[in-house]
């Protein structure tokens, strides 16, 4: 009795119930389908969420004031020196001056550069008859491109001889260069924002937007540009302080934890008046929580994967004792317990190779569409896991019942009822 | 005087623990011969297929022993087991037994496909045997395709088909009519004359009167053996025909 022999028997004994070997196919299908979708999915979000943070730049701190918990008055006339009536006394804005002692290499050697940022809320920027409510609108200076992982894909950056000289330039994302120029070139054309003209002078490569915010509808100018004209000279947004490598972010955020300490006056256990956000310990805490969700989802999944496999578990046990007669038959007229064996075995394996094969193809098929606005990420290993699975659970729980049933003597068999 | 193809010494089986043990044989003493032509009669509940089974290796007695053809059947293996009721011994069941959703055809290849014989001999040997039983034109038939005469007529083929040298048949005619029975039984006297060793059981004289010697059990022992027709010459009936 050769394998194809084994294989034709197998394929007859599958055939002579077919709507039974449908559904459980169906059940292994949909079993290993899930598993390996929803763990892309899972893995589809976090390199999603991944791709989100990294965006902001990599080795980056950004520094932005904080005054909840403060029990002061904010800067009023003569509090600066009493520090005597609670955890803090006063919380002071982040300044130009903070920024240019963050900028000091000797007490803070870790900092590679420093860009103090403001934000200019609704500013609507006009072209001819097209006009635009910018994003984000942001004043700063040259390094925040470098801080911010921000290339230029056409026209220049702004230099420091721009801050310096409080030019009104401005460099573009592509969704604001979209909706103000269409087609045209805006390098060179001016826009007017908020009534004051500005000269585009190059426009950032698309980050693609994935989420909430569109990362391409902004536009940054020189800092003293900015607050001349739309925001005042008063305090910053944020301070964006780039380390000096990926190694070095946890000591540049005690260096700059220090020096914003010293100069607003933070003494031991009084609370901070600014927030640093790291993305390393950010990232890192994301990946933690979607790994986590992964998690879930495949658990999720390899439960509907077990029920898959009780399914042909059920089905070879039904099978082999309904067939318990003919298997008496089969060793009546001298058939090996191996050929019997191997019979059921290759049912067994057939169905759940078949279910576990085609809820591969499905899985396929439906990591091509993008599940709930995440586009999932196959993850071969889960691929491998799931196919394995199923086809352990055929051998197993199929081969089980079968050897039982092989070991009997014929005449138990054939009595069997 | 050759060795004799079966013989059985002592043979006792039981059933059951106890209470319920029921003694189905109770020391059984039997040589069967090369080319001889037994009928097994008996009550119902004599013993008989109980016999029969074992015979066929399809059962293990309690104690004593059986050889076929000299090899002590209580020392084989499974898979030498397997082997004997493969090659040496064809069986032929009241109840037909054919697996169902196979072709005739297929059903009488499976023995020798189990023997490990190649598609082309398989499929030339089938044929021969389906020829011999008269049913060349039934052979893609599924087994509820068929009369009862014409599945035990599959069955008699699937026994011969590996031209075993002993053939069994517990009742093979007891679910049949007039005419399907005296098909069959033609078609034993036939293998008989050819030389092959036939044990059958029935418990109808008519049928009993094919056989060159008849053996009665009562309550699982032999209480009667008697020759109807030396073991060389044709069976009995054939002969009548030709004398
Ligand atoms: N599997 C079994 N379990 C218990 N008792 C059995 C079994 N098979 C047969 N018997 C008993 O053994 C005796 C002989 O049975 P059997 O050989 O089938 O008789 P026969 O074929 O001559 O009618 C009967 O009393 C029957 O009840
Ligand atoms: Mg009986």
């Amino acid at each position: 009795m050769n394998r194809l022999e084994i294989l034709r028997f197998a394929l007859r004994g599958l055939l002579a119930n077919k709507m039974r070997s449908a559904l459980t196919t169906l059940g292994i299908l949909i079993g290993v389908a899930a598993v390996i979708l929803l763990v892309a999915v899972g893995e589809g979000s976090s390199q999603s969420i991944q791709k989100n943070i990294q965006r902001l730049g990599a080795n980056t701190l950004t520094i932005s004031p904080s005054f909840t918990g403060g029990g002061g008055g904010r800067g009023g006339p003569g509090g600066g020196g009493g520090q005597n009536t609670g955890p803090r006394t006063q919380a002071r804005q982040l300044t130009l001056a903070d920024a240019e002692a963050l900028a000091d290499r000797a007490a803070a050697p870790s900092v590679a550069s420093v860009s103090p940022v403001v934000t200019a809320g609704s500013a609507t920027a006009t072209y001819e008859a097209a006009s635009h409510g910018i994003g984000q609108l942001v004043g700063t200076y040259p390094s925040y491109f470098e801080a911010m992982n921000r290339q230029v894909a056409r026209g220049t950056y702004f230099f420091n001889d721009d801050v310096l000289a409080a030019r009104k330039v401005m460099v573009l994302g592509t969704t604001v260069a979209e909706e103000l120029f269409g087609d045209l070139d805006p390098v060179g054309r001016q826009v007017s924002v908020s009534g004051v003209p500005f000269t585009v002078v190059g426009v950032l490569k698309e980050s693609g937007s994935t989420g909430m915010q569109d990362a391409d509808d902004v536009a940054l100018a020189p800092l003293p540009a900015v607050q001349q004209s739309l925001t005042g000279f008063g305090s910053l947004g944020s301070i964006v302080v780039r380390a000096t490598g990926a190694s070095a972010t946890a000591t540049a955020q005690a260096e700059v934890t220090a020096v914003l300490n010293q100069r607003h006056g933070i003494t031991g256990t009084a609370a901070a008046d600014y927030r640093i956000l790291n993305q390393a310990t950010l990232q890192e805490t994301v990946s933690e929580a979607t790994g986590t969700f992964t998690v879930l989802l495949a658990a999720v999944a390899a439960i509907s994967l077990l029920v898959g496999g009780i399914g042909i578990t059920n089905i070879m046990l039904v099978t082999v004792t309904e067939r318990t007669r003919e298997i008496g038959i089969r060793k009546a007229i001298g058939a090996p317990r191996g050929a019997i064996l191997g019979q059921f075995l290759m049912e067994a394996t057939l169905l759940s190779l078949v279910g576990g094969l085609s809820g591969v193809l499905v899985a396929f098929a439906g990591t091509r569409f993008t599940i709930a606005g995440i586009e999932p990420v196959l993850v071969p290993s889960s691929v491998a896991l799931a196919l394995g699975v199923s086809v352990g659970i055929g051998l197993f729980f199929g081969g089980y019942p079968a050897n039982r049933a092989a070991k009997l003597r014929p005449i138990q068999a054939l009595r069997h009822e | 005087m050759t060795a004799p193809v079966l013989r059985v010494r002592d043979l006792v089986k039981e059933y059951g623990e106890g209470d319920a043990r029921v003694r189905a044989l109770r020391g059984v003493d039997l040589d069967v011969d090369q080319g001889d032509y037994v009928a097994i009669m008996g009550a119902s509940g004599s013993g008989k297929s109980t016999l029969m089974n074992i015979l066929g290796c399809l059962d293990v007695p309690t104690s004593g022993s059986y050889r076929i053809d000299g090899a002590d059947v209580g020392l084989l293996d499974e898979h030498q087991l397997a082997l004997l009721r493969n090659r040496r011994v064809g069986f032929v069941f009241q109840s037909f037994n054919l697996i169902p959703r196979m072709s005739a055809l297929a059903n009488v290849e499976l023995p020798l496909m189990y023997g490990g014989v190649g598609q082309a001999e398989r499929r030339s040997r089938a044929l021969a045997a389906l020829e011999q039983v008269g049913l060349s034109d039934r052979l893609h038939h599924e087994p509820n395709q068929l009369s009862g005469g014409q599945q035990q007529r599959v069955a008699v083929a699937r026994a011969l088909v590996t031209a075993p040298a002993l053939l069994l048949a517990d009742e093979p005619t007891g679910n049949l009519d007039t005419s399907s029975t005296r098909d069959v039984l033609d078609i034993l006297d036939r293998l008989s004359v050819s030389g092959r060793t036939i044990v059958l059981i029935t418990h109808e004289d008519d049928v009993a009167a094919h056989a060159k010697r008849v053996i009665r059990l009562v309550d699982g022992a032999i209480v009667e053996d008697r020759r109807q027709a030396p073991v060389d010459g044709p069976p009995p009936r054939l002969a009548e025909a030709v004398g």
